[in-house]
């Protein structure tokens, strides 16, 4: 090991954590340039290569790596939340038209496709352009740009470092949800927790709000499976040592890094331009049924990329890629490359639940930078496999009990539906907690989901 | 000498699926595996096994040529919309020439449960057990 492991947690969600999130971080901790810890967030489970919410830094001064693995198949997979100044009570009794509405109008799960598709030159243009390029092509608003990482566009994506493979599987999908944990939520504000944020944030008690969970789709898939088979292979011939092939990476100065950084922050993009249509969707979809919905962007958060920031290490301020597989940025007050709205307060931080479980909104502190490069957790974590979830229930019952608790579900899979159980995850409540007193983002507000839709 | 059986099964993982293949040779071990990457996906009874694609790969070694293999599995998946019942693999060295049988993806008749976003190198093994019989495993990422 070259720096040491830094895990955060309560004792309970430690004793719980798998063996394999502390060997997987151990791991993390050899790879050639880390600097400062390999941290491991408090919903930190089993991953391949980094643990899920896993969090480490790299000097390419050092000869410090970028890795495939460590950014993961889907690449800026994130959670955007929009607001709509309305009241849960005002909603409740069109809720189920809500869903309907919402279920017809972004397409979900496997099988689904996309309505929109795009010619060479506007698939590499949205690949540079990320949710500027959707702006400008009339899916959403300008002033949505301010409101999400990047300003809506990651610099030094390069379009030429994406395969024509990758672009062919991406040709369907573009304004897509996916599958698996991934979902569309309408939301209520059940506690507000911090009235001052909050008002920064436009939250009020009451509230209701719709969050969106989807990344790169095929595109980020197909970048993350081809760069890590490139680096797998490279690191054999020029001697970087892996404990776990997964973790397969370059040095982040050399014609591989320069090439995955291209085609992953194009994966970024894609994301951006992915949620930034769907975020349109909804609202074309609301338009009617809620006439009086804002659905103004609260945020957009990123956690699977590497992103170059800079960070204080030991007083000295350094240019650093820091991954994040699972965990979310979180840039605390005063940062500047955020929007001035949101400067004073820090950044957005969405916790997701998982369909019956709450989700969180917290706000970035100052202290997160020493404790772990700004970052912290990113939904629940599960506690069982998909396996074990799918012996014990089946999708019917989990919808039926949900529906008697308000909350109402839609998806084409009730397997799915079962292998997503609230219960097969862990206690959001206890991940938020354990992130809030370590100093990696403050509490401001608890979300109850009304209705969910799951890919 | 015990009989040598061929099948499947699904090891638990945190977050994702591990497969599990195995059989009397390598090539159904890998015939195996992509079965169970299907039954991730839906019950591989309910698949017809109306078209087939080809699918060639080459790789330095056995463990990369199953990563090789399922990942051009999930490709044809993802591309063509495509599910898969049936499978027959070649393999001569480090080259893998292979058929799946299957049928574009119903969600009444499958319903399927999540998608395959790749194969990861965690729990990679192609190996042989104590009774010859080749197992090959690894987790995907849905």
């Amino acid at each position: 090991m070259r720096v040491p492991v830094i895990i955060y947690g309560d004792e309970g969600l430690i004793r719980d954590m798998d063996e394999k999130v502390r060997e997987q971080a151990v791991n993390v901790a050899t790879l050639p340039g880390i600097v400062g810890a390999s941290y491991a967030m408090p919903d930190a489970h089993w991953g391949y290569g980094f643990p899920i919410g896993g969090v480490a830094a790299f000097d390419p001064a050092e000869g410090g790596v970028i890795s495939a693995g460590g950014v993961g198949f889907d690449i800026s997979c994130g959670v955007r939340t929009l607001l709509t100044g309305i009241k849960r009570a005002d909603i409740e009794p069109i809720k189920v038209q809500i869903a309907d509405a919402l279920f017809a109008a972004v397409p979900a799960g496997l099988g689904s496709t996309g309505r929109i598709r795009l010619s060479e030159q506007e698939m590499d243009a949205m690949l540079e352009g990320g949710a500027v390029w959707a702006v400008n092509q009339g899916y959403g608003r300008e002033e949505d740009l301010d409101r999400i990482e990047e300003h809506g566009r990651m610099e030094g994506a390069r379009a030429d470092c994406v395969s024509e493979r990758a672009k062919f599987r991406q040709r369907k999908e573009m304004g897509t949800l996916g599958s698996g944990n991934h979902y569309l939520e309408v939301q209520e504000v059940a506690r507000l927790l911090d009235e001052k944020a909050g008002r920064a944030f436009g939250l009020a008690q009451g509230d209701v709000v719709i969050a969106i969970h989807c990344g790169s789709r095929g595109l980020g898939h197909q970048i993350g499976t081809e760069f890590l088979r490139e680096m797998v292979i490279e690191d054999a011939k020029i001697g970087i040592h892996l404990p776990d092939r997964e973790l397969a990476c370059a040095p982040i100065l050399s014609p591989l890094g320069e090439r995955y950084l291209g085609a992953m922050r194009a994966g970024i993009n894609c994301a951006f331009a992915n949620r930034q249509i769907i975020g349109h969707l909804v609202r074309q979809a609301l338009a009617d049924i809620l006439p009086g919905a804002s659905l103004d962007l609260l945020f957009d958060v990123s956690h699977n990329t590497c992103k170059v920031e800079t960070h204080a290490v030991d007083g000295v301020a350094r240019e650093l890629h820091v991954h994040r597989k699972g965990a979310t940025r979180a840039f605390g007050p005063g940062n500047k490359s955020l929007a001035p709205v949101l400067r004073k307060t820090g950044q957005p931080v969405f916790v997701g639940g998982s369909m019956g479980t709450a989700s969180w909104i917290l706000a970035g502190t100052k202290e997160s930078e020493a404790r772990a490069f700004s970052s912290a957790c990113h939904g629940a974590g599960r506690s069982m496999s998909r396996h074990q979830a799918r012996k014990i229930w089946r999708g019917r019952e989990i919808v039926d009990e949900l529906s008697q608790r308000g909350i109402v579900i839609r998806s084409p899979s009730m397997r799915g539906v079962a292998e997503e159980a609230p219960h097969a995850y862990k206690d959001v409540s206890a991940v938020v907690e354990a992130t809030h007193r370590a100093g990696l983002a403050s509490k401001v507000a608890e979300l109850r989901p009304l209705a969910c839709i799951k890919g | 000498m015990p009989a040598r059986k061929s099948g499947w099964t699904h090891f638990p993982h945190g977050a994702d699926i591990g497969l599990c293949g195995y059989g009397p040779t390598l090539e159904t071990a890998f015939e195996q595996t992509a079965l169970a990457m299907s039954a991730t996906v839906t019950d591989p009874s309910w698949i017809q096994p109306r078209t087939s694609v080809r699918v060639e790969c080459e790789a330095p070694d056995p463990e990369l040529l199953l990563i090789d293999w399922l990942n051009a599995l999930i490709f044809e998946m993802s591309t063509a919309g495509m599910l898969f019942g049936r499978f027959e693999v070649h393999i001569d060295g480090g080259r893998l020439s292979g058929t799946a049988w299957g049928e574009p993806v119903s969600r009444e008749r499958h319903r399927p449960a999540v998608e395959v976003k790749g194969a990861t190198y965690t729990a990679l093994e192609v190996k042989r057990d104590g009774d010859g019989n080749w197992v090959a495993r690894c987790v995907v990422d849905v």
